[in-house]
């Protein structure tokens, strides 16, 4: 048996590597691809513990946060090509119009 | 001891795949690296006694989700990708942010303890089946936010729709109003 404190461990540490991911890179896609990082981490600690609770309730939110998580996808990307027709580049760094 | 080993190989795959995800230069690369994450995710899912989450873990994570994330990259350019830097100024920061939340959040976990249990035991949902014991939960207690996913899934798809339409009205007059390379248009949208 694991024990739930390996799992939830191993979610922090994930979460963390989303974290760290959407603090460095540039380009916004792989921004977006950490978001879903720390999302896979909150979903892992859902589903540890709603295993270790006997309930499902976890898992039920675990399939909305897999909806939010495609929606989001959807949306960033599509913000994302219209970034890049207007703006010939998908870096954060050289979005800075509102810096004056 | 097989479970603890093969948590043991999930979690080392996981993270030593996501940290390659956020440290590669070739962004499809990185891609490739969170399918790899999200397989060992389902895996551990199944150690979780959750199968139908493990599927739907790799049949919309790994199947829609990530490729749609592959032909967004197609679509933006990939080639010039490669030759600048793949980082912001002063990462360093981000990194020291991150290293300190995760040392913060372990070092919490032991401090953890667990609430009064639901009903739902291994014995029950092996008895009702795992899908069945989901879709009562998801059906009963959790209809409303059921239904409010539903509509989420409308805007996302009337808002990706909209979002990445061509705008036919002030960005191609003329000679390039015909499917040619955006490259083109862009004289006559300045």
């Amino acid at each position: 048996m694991i024990p739930l404190s390996w799992y939830m461990a191993l979610a922090a540490i994930l979460f963390c590597i989303g974290v760290c991911g959407f603090l460095t890179r540039r380009n916004v896609i792989l921004m977006f691809l950490s978001i879903e990082l720390m999302l896979n981490g909150v979903n892992l600690n859902l589903v540890a513990l709603s295993h270790f609770l006997d309930s499902v309730r976890g898992q039920a939110f675990t399939f909305f946060i897999i909806t939010v998580a495609a929606a989001e996808a959807a949306i960033g990307l599509g913000i994302a090509i219209a970034l890049y027709r207007s703006r010939r580049s998908v870096h954060v760094d050289t979005i800075n119009h509102l810096k004056g | 001891m097989f479970l603890q080993l093969f948590f043991g190989y999930c979690a080392l795959m996981i993270v030593a795949s996501g940290l390659l995800a956020i440290s590669l230069r070739n962004p499809v690369h990185c891609v490739l690296m969170v399918l790899v994450l999200f397989f060992h995710m389902a895996g551990l899912y199944l150690t979780l006694n959750a199968e139908f989450l493990a599927a739907v873990q790799i049949i919309v994570y790994a199947g829609a989700i990530l490729v749609l994330y592959l032909f967004v990259l197609f679509l933006v350019s990939l080639r010039e990708e490669l030759h600048l830097t793949a980082f912001v100024p002063n990462a360093w920061l981000g990194r020291i942010i991150a290293t300190g939340l995760a040392v913060s959040l372990v070092a919490i976990v032991p401090a953890f303890n667990l609430g009064e249990k639901g009903v739902w035991t291994v014995d029950a949902i092996r008895r009702a089946t795992h899908t069945k014991a989901l879709g009562q939960e998801m059906f009963t207690t959790c209809l409303l936010p059921f239904e409010i996913a539903g509509l989420i899934l409308l805007v996302a798809l009337i808002g990706g729709l909209v979002l990445a339409r061509r705008d036919e009205s002030y960005a191609c007059q003329g000679e390039c109003s015909g499917p040619g390379p955006a490259a083109s248009c862009k004289e006559g949208r300045q």
